[in-house]
């Protein structure tokens, strides 16, 4: 019995520890961190600017990340960790690439979400390793290694996914209008019973109270109905301008993607 | 007086009998909300059980083709190439379902596939001796293949691990052990960690 509870605090902690790697901060701003100063700042920018623009048309995620060494962690285990701690692909999609470069170990790792490894199949990562990589690293070119491997990246995995545009907003508005309909037939309801609640007080009242009643019910109706339409496009609204920040002139960060271990690796 | 103190003594009967009954409401009403997290974490488990046996199945469906194309190369060790397809159909013919994933059945299982493991280590090793054999592409596109296999079942393991290691915590801790062995929930196995024996054949390029 003791020898399975230190068995199992054994297992225990060596699924800790397999967990436990330390991975550098989630960065807010961009999907490109080098944490080793290999890229230059425009370098940078131009990867960034490039990264960005394709999530926008595919919602696909590109994380290109520079760290200087592993530690003893093979690179694809570290990439996977990466993935899941970072959520680098959209959450309900699973498609985040993330091309990992341990400059010191001079390792490298193209590296796919569960959503995209049948369009980036590890063949194709490798080829890209082979081809577009290795021999620009190994002449000091990162950023045309970098380069041309995104190139060949978004040329996979283009087609693949294509990003929720705007036009959400207008299904919202569709949306709506069940809901507006619903309210519709329940003041129609209420106009009702007032009406036949009228119609009990006298004969008279029927005919003037309906008279009454219809104009000034339906107008507020109309008037609730607007505003509750309008207060539905201003929630979605919000929800477009948040999802705008996302893809927009802003960057939303990583949207929760996870990896299974799809990609492979090399050495230069 | 004789009755009062037997009336007494009633009292504090039905009291003690009551707590009694209190105490069973609490463990109970504690141990109906473990009783269906205990489900989810057997579920959950299931999922990442399922997809073990994809990858591991993944690896299996690619031997055929590797056997096929080293075959081609002429003098390629006989003994190597029949040790893997044996492995491999002994890897297949054992298969766990995943109501039964006891620590022995893992253990078979985990058994059988690092045999095929280090089979397959052994003719990847073997291969580097034939510099066509390298250079064929189908060859180079398989151990690619191959490579990204081991990776993804090494994910998938840990991930399984991780969530009976969920689980076996669950069923263990009082008082969802009781739960635990009214409803028959056992215990379930780990894949243990192997010295090089299950280490994914390393590709050089």
């Amino acid at each position: 019995m003791l020898k399975k509870i230190f068995l199992c605090l054994g297992l225990l902690f060596c699924i800790a520890g397999a967990f436990a790697q330390n991975y550098p901060e989630r960065p807010s701003q961009s999907p490109v961190a080098d944490f080793t100063g290999t890229l230059t700042d425009s370098q940078k920018q131009q990867l960034d600017a490039r990264v960005k623009a394709f999530e926008d048309s595919t919602s696909n995620q590109v994380a290109i990340v520079l760290i200087k060494t592993l530690g003893d962690y093979e690179i694809i285990d570290y990439g996977v960790g990466l993935i899941r701690k970072w959520g680098i692909g959209q959450k309900d999609k699973n498609n985040g690439v993330l091309v990992l470069i341990a400059v010191d170990d001079r390792k490298m790792s193209i590296q796919t979400g569960y959503g995209l490894e049948g369009a980036l199949p590890d063949i194709t990562t490798q080829q890209i390793i082979q081809n577009d990589m290795r021999p620009r690293f190994r002449e000091g070119d990162y950023y045309g290694g970098i380069d041309a491997a995104l190139t060949n990246i978004i040329k996979a995995t283009k087609g693949e996914y294509v990003a929720p545009k705007k036009a959400k907003r207008s299904s919202g508005d569709g949306d709506g209008g069940p809901g507006g309909f619903i309210i519709i037939i329940v003041i129609v309801i209420i106009i009702f019973i007032i009406s036949k609640g009228g119609g009990g007080g006298g004969g008279k009242r029927v005919i003037g109270g309906r008279g009454g009643a219809s104009p000034f019910w339906w107008f507020l109706a109309g008037n609730m109905l607007g505003g509750s339409g309008r207060s539905s496009g201003s929630d979605w609204g919000g929800g477009g301008s948040w999802g705008g920040g996302g893809g927009g002139s802003s960057w939303g960060g990583f949207g929760g993607g996870s990896s299974g271990g799809g990609g492979s690796s090399g050495s230069w | 007086m004789r009755f009062v103190s037997k009336l007494k003594t009633q009292q504090k009967t039905m009291k003690r009998l009551l707590t009694v009954v209190m105490v069973i409401v609490a463990a109970m009403s504690l141990s109906s909300c473990s009783y269906n997290s205990m489900v989810k974490a057997d579920e959950n488990i299931k999922g990442k059980w399922g997809e073990v046996q994809t990858q591991y199945q993944r690896r299996s469906d690619l031997i055929p083709n590797l056997v096929a194309t080293v075959k081609g190369e002429a003098n390629f060790e006989k003994s190597t190439l029949t040790e893997v397809t044996e492995a491999r159909a002994k890897a297949t013919s054992i298969q766990v379902d995943a109501s039964k994933l006891s620590p022995e059945a893992i253990e078979k299982y985990q058994q059988a596939q690092g045999q095929l493991s280090t089979a397959l280590g052994r003719l990847l090793v073997a291969s580097e001796n034939y510099p066509t054999l390298r250079a064929n592409e189908a060859f180079r596109g398989l151990q690619v293949q191959l490579e990204g296999t081991e990776n993804r079942i090494s994910v998938a393991r840990r991930d399984f691990n991780v969530a009976v290691q969920d689980y076996n915590s669950k069923i263990r801790s009082f008082p969802a052990n009781i739960t635990a062995k009214m409803f028959g929930f056992s215990e379930k196995g780990y894949f243990q960690s192997e010295a090089g024996a299950d280490k994914a054949p390393k590709v050089s390029f």
